[in-house]
């Protein structure tokens, strides 16, 4: 394993390892993970809670005919059942998305797809509550469904959302970026010009804990206090303020430690509107988890992006224009979380790593009777479909043009004088250098060791590929000037305090699903400041205590909220000064800082320490003008630009010719996210993403049938990887930090699940080459290689 | 959290007593072993028994035992006992080959031998090895103890000669000497139900051709060994030429069905793959253990 950086051989053990600022360390959670001690929302209980399930449609697509609770509610233990006509009279029945969609909460009218929620049972314990569900009686007259979105615009489709006035079909958008006559006029004149379908099938991020609530609504005070699975707490208060009448102020949302949310865990789904229901109907606590099959059958899917990619070059290679028509399923409802403005979220990233002269994508959204989401699994708001068109495409054009990938990218890379660069579709990548990181991951690699030996392998008939993606994403969203999510600016607030004694404790609006936030953010603290990490406490997760942000997701936690929490640091870094001088009977401009520590210029032995100068504003020193007596500070970040990280992976794979088979023999990932602040943490978030690239790349799918029953209800039939299944992960990484955040980190959280899925699939295509390959499909399962060998490649969808 | 249909529990402390709770709770009791089809199918509520007998108390029916001609496995002998066993490893590799693949080491810490061949799931591993290593289940109930040959035992896709209110005790398989096995197996993960497998057995006689020949297929509708192949293979030296020949005929004989593990064509290419690697295997591991026997012997 090469990880070009010693790894202490006790990570607990001497002081190197114990960092006052950046730097390798354990993280300050895990003992509490490790020894059974998280506390998770199904973990919560409250006196006299009671328990909720949730009846689900069988059928995709039925008009509902008749719903009978009679039996159900003469269960001994059900204290309420709550149906779709019922919510009609509240005035709840219908419910927001995040992109100006409505979703249902309860089934009124008509099922849209399968796993649809069509009633609520309120039992006195969760055994009964799933027991009732077999007592109601529910009547379907079953419609016939739009299962592919290829069909969804068809004359004669079903039309999904007749809720919606005037609806005559199933289109939702059309969205563009980039220069259509411009980027025609250079396909026009081009020499090679190569087209290729590519389907990013649907999946689904499937955390390990799946979603669920518990809602406590107080009818005395008028208060909602709402335990939840969610990685936006904040945004869920406003939003659940808005569609239920409560109070923001008399709402407190608590999201306690979360088992992973990959996306899954942004959205506000059914479940939490009925546990609150539920709560308000009965008077008393409501806990709902949904099961396995409900969390893969009806939470946030991802991509399920049918994508016609197009690429242009001269016939020395090199590249001219990309262009793109995307038709993206979205399921019954809207229900990604996009910022306002961009429906296909940063998809048009797709024009990648390369210097461009031109580029258009247009992407057109659509309903089918599947599940709604779309904006799930560390995608980086579509940036990972974006990643893997336009990695596939190159390789596709190399393949073309018999170029070697890695040279072909070498010779197409923005260079380094480019950044700031401004791409062809309206971004402006803050900083780059990447032949160099390209450069790093070939020699890790043994690039040209592993040409040879592949060339010797094919001779004997034995199948090896090597593939290489190289990725650029756009993370951290975003400047206000530019986006926002239901009307709210994508800002971060942080709020840090120096107790008299000299420990810390820094409140932040994002949400740990287990990124290490507790231990990132307190680094953060401690490099600014100078106290230990394990002095600092990092409050998260709780309305009630930490300041408004908009959330964990996209990789923003550390370009956003990261910022502020540098910054915040900062500012109480220059009130210390202040108070410091005070202390000194010196002028604030007299002193310098070294860390921990103000001093006097050119006397260095006399200065005072941050725990001194706590004490010292909370105490009894005569404090200046404009300076209040304690050591505290808060700030709302708003991202002047996102961050562009990028990397060079390179995949080797060996394919059994016999039964298709891959194995991932090699894995190198170099990463570059600018400054880097727990090597450890990245590192960790690197072989998790790159253990769900390869997962995706190879098994995950959640495929339909004709009739739109979901195939991919259980672990049983929605694969993900394990242990075995993915290589010795090497690492390695390159830092050019962001011009524009305060410590020049970049979010590297979707980095590798962004990155590998391209990687692996060039690595399978490419050691199917000899049999004629040029492209397959994600899943590449033994079935579907074997059926590539004999020239069947087909689209999952 | 996935919640089976209310149940009643109860856990049997002998054979006997298993037998008479069977007897007393009637048609809509069943026994539990490792659980770990059972459970799974009652959280999906697709099994709904009143009444579960656990029968994981019954350490009498947890051994492995050379016992002459036959290695008996008492129907609780749980996967990794198999996996784990030296025994095994050395008299039929089929076995060993086959445990390594079954699920992962949770499910097989519990799932038990009896509970695999009694569940006969048509992906499952065992109930092919049994045949190609022509088992005898022993079977007890109310009226003393059968034994039966697979073909007897195993009916179909889940059904057997079990009745329900008997239990499978013992497998039994016979010894050969100049004989070895071989198991493989394509999945999608590791931990994943076949997509097709096959096993081979085959013993070769002094002048080294092939004097007992068994291969059977898992996953592809083939509820039998693949008994064209003997025609071919008996008598003969073992040649590549020869398992082509048998892959052939295993791909024709089975009956695969198409999902999501892939198409009809796909899984009758593996029989063929498969049959011929697995051949391979047990020929070169048949003569690998002669040749060794004979420098011992020499
Ligand atoms: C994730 C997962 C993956 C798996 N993958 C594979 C695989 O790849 N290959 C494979 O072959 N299997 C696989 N299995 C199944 C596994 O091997 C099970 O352990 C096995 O099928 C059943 O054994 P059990 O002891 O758990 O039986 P149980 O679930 O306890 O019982 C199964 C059935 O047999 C009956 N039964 C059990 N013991 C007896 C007995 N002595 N007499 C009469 N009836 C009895 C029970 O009443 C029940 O009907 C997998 C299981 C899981 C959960």
């Amino acid at each position: 394993m090469t990880i070009l950086e010693d790894r202490p051989s006790n990570p607990a053990a001497g002081d190197h390892d114990r960092p006052i600022g950046h730097g390798r360390m354990q993280r300050k959670e895990d003992p509490r993970f490790v020894r059974g001690k998280g506390h998770y929302v199904d973990d919560i209980v409250l006196p006299g809670m009671l328990h909720g399930a949730i009846l689900r449609a069988p059928v995709a697509h039925a008009r509902l005919v008749s719903i009978d609770t009679t039996e159900a509610l003469a269960h001994p233990k059900v204290l309420a059942v709550i149906t779709g006509s019922d919510l009609q009279a509240l005035g709840l029945a219908w419910a927001p998305t995040l992109s100006m969609d409505i979703q249902a909460v309860l089934v009124t009218d008509k099922v849209r797809f399968q796993g649809q929620e069509v009633a609520f049972v309120v039992a006195e314990d969760r055994y009964a509550a799933r027991d009732a569900l077999e007592l109601i009686q529910v009547e379907y007259d079953v419609l016939s469904p739009v299962v592919d979105a290829r069909k969804a615009m068809d004359p004669d489709a079903p039309i999904i959302r007749d809720d919606l006035e005037g609806r005559t079909d199933n289109h939702i958008f059309d969205w563009e970026a980039g220069n259509k006559a411009e980027t025609d006029a250079v396909f026009a004149s081009a020499d090679v010009v190569v087209k290729q379908e590519i389907v990013y099938p649907r999946v689904h991020p499937a955390p390990m804990e799946t979603c669920g609530a518990v809602a406590d609504f107080d009818a005395v005070e008028g208060r909602l206090t709402l335990y939840e699975t969610t990685q936006a707490p904040h945004a869920h208060r406003t939003l659940f303020a808005m569609v239920s009448g409560i109070p923001e102020h008399k709402i407190r949302v608590v999201s306690p430690d979360i088992g992973g949310g990959f996306g899954n865990k942004v959205g506000i789904y059914p479940g939490y509107i009925l546990a609150v229901v539920g709560s308000i109907v009965t008077g008393k606590p409501v806990k709902w988890v949904e099961d396995r099959s409900e969390n893969l059958m009806s939470t946030s899917f991802a991509r399920d992006y049918i994508m016609q990619g197009e690429i242009a070059a001269t016939r020395d290679g090199k590249i001219l224009a990309l262009r793109t028509n995307v038709l993206a399923d979205h399921g019954a409802f809207n229900a990604t979380a996009q910022p306002t403005k961009y429906p296909a979220g940063f998809f048009h990233i797709f024009t990648g790593s390369y210097d461009l002269a031109a580029a258009h994508c247009t992407v057109t959204g659509v309903y089918t009777n599947k599940a709604p989401g779309g904006v799930a699994y560390a995608c980086s708001f579509r940036v990972t479909e974006a990643v893997y068109l336009v990695e596939r495409m190159v390789d596709i054009l190399a393949r073309k043009l018999e170029m070697d990938p890695a040279e072909l990218r070498l010779k197409n890379f923005i260079k380094k004088e480019q950044f700031p660069y401004p791409n062809k579709t309206g971004w402006e990548y803050d900083s780059g250098d990447y032949e160099p990181t390209m450069r790093l991951s070939m020699k890790m690699a043994g690039y040209d060791e592993l040409r040879r030996e592949q060339k010797e392998k094919r001779e004997r008939g034995e199948l090896m590929g090597i593939g290489i993606s190289f990725f650029t994403e756009t993370v951290g969203a975003g400047p206000r000037k530019d986006m926002d999510i239901l009307g709210l600016g994508m800002a971060d607030g942080a709020e840090l305090r120096i107790h008299p004694t000299g420990k810390a404790v820094v409140r932040i609006s994002v949400q740990s699903q287990g990124q290490g936030h507790e231990t990132t953010f307190a680094q953060i603290v401690a490099e600014e400041i100078g106290i230990p990490p394990e002095d600092i406490d990092v409050v998260h997760g709780d309305t009630d205590q930490t300041p408004f942000g908009l959330g964990t997701y996209g990789s923003r936690s550390t370009p956003v909220s990261g910022a502020a929490v540098a910054l915040v640091a900062r500012k109480v870094r220059e009130k210390a000064r202040f108070i410091a001088a005070a202390m000194l009977e010196t002028r604030p401009e007299d002193l310098e800082w070294e860390k921990g520590r103000w001093f006097v210029k050119g006397d260095p032995s006399v200065g005072k320490t941050i725990a001194e100068i706590a004490m010292g504003a909370h105490g009894t020193v005569a404090l200046p003008e404009g300076i209040d007596g304690n050591l505290d500070a808060e700030v709302t970040y708003d991202p002047p630009n996102l961050t562009f990280p990028f990397g060079a992976y390179i995949c080797v794979v060996d394919v059994d010719p016999g039964t298709g088979h891959v194995k991932v023999r090699r894995f190198i990932a170099v990463d570059d996210c600018g400054t880097r602040i727990n090597p450890m943490i990245i590192e960790g978030q690197i072989h998790g993403g790159l253990t769900d690239g390869v997962g995706m790349a190879l098994m995950e799918f959640i495929e339909f049938d004709a009739e739109g029953n979901c195939l991919g209800g259980s672990f049983m039939d929605y694969l993900i990887p394990t242990a075995m299944e993915v290589p010795d992960w090497e690492t390695g990484f390159t830092v050019t930090p962001s011009p524009h955040h305060p410590i020049g980190a970049k979010g590297v959280g979707e980095s590798a699940t962004v990155g590998s899925p391209p990687a692996v699939v060039n690595a399978v295509v490419d050691a199917l080459s000899p049999f004629g390959v040029v492209h397959m499909d994600m899943p590449c399962t033994p079935a579907r290689v074997w059926e590539a060998m004999q020239g069947r490649t087909r689209p999952p969808v | 959290m996935q919640i089976p249909a209310p149940f009643d529990y109860v856990r049997a402390s002998s054979v006997d007593n298993a037998l008479a709770l069977l007897d007393r709770h009637g048609p809509e009791s069943r026994v539990v072993a490792g659980g770990h089809s059972l459970l799974p199918m009652m959280k999906l509520r697709l099994a709904r028994p009143d009444w579960l007998i656990d029968i994981n108390d019954l350490f009498e029916l947890d051994y492995l035992l050379v016992d002459g001609p036959v290695l008996r496995i008492g129907a609780m002998t749980r996967h990794t006992t198999l996996l784990e066993s030296d025994d095994v490893r050395r008299l039929f590799p089929i076995i060993s080959d086959a445990e390594r693949v079954i699920a992962d080491p949770i499910v097989r810490n519990r799932g038990t031998i009896g509970g695999s061949l009694c569940q006969a799931d048509p992906a499952e591993d065992l109930s092919t090895v049994c045949h190609v290593l022509e088992a005898v289940a022993v079977v007890r109930g109310p009226a003393g103890e059968r034994m039966l040959s697979m073909a007897d035992f195993h009916r179909g896709p889940y059904e057997t000669a079990v009745a329900q209110n008997e239990l499978l005790i013992e497998v039994r398989i016979p010894i050969r000497t100049g004989s070895a096995s071989a198991y493989e197996k394509v999945e999608r993960r590791v931990g994943d139900w076949a997509v097709a497998a096959a096993g081979a057995s085959v013993t070769l006689a002094a002048d080294g051709t092939i004097s007992q020949v068994a291969v059977g297929l898992t996953a592809v509708g083939l509820d039998r060994n693949v008994t064209e192949v003997e025609a071919v293979l008996i008598g003969q030296a073992p040649t590549e030429a020869l398992f082509v020949e048998a892959g052939l005929l295993a791909s024709r004989s089975c009956d695969p069905l198409a999902d999501q593990r892939g198409p009809v064509d796909y899984k009758r290419h593996l029989a063929d793959e498969l049959t011929r690697r697995v051949l391979r295997a047990a020929c070169r591991r048949a003569a690998a253990s002669a040749s060794d026997t004979t420098t011992q012997e020499g």
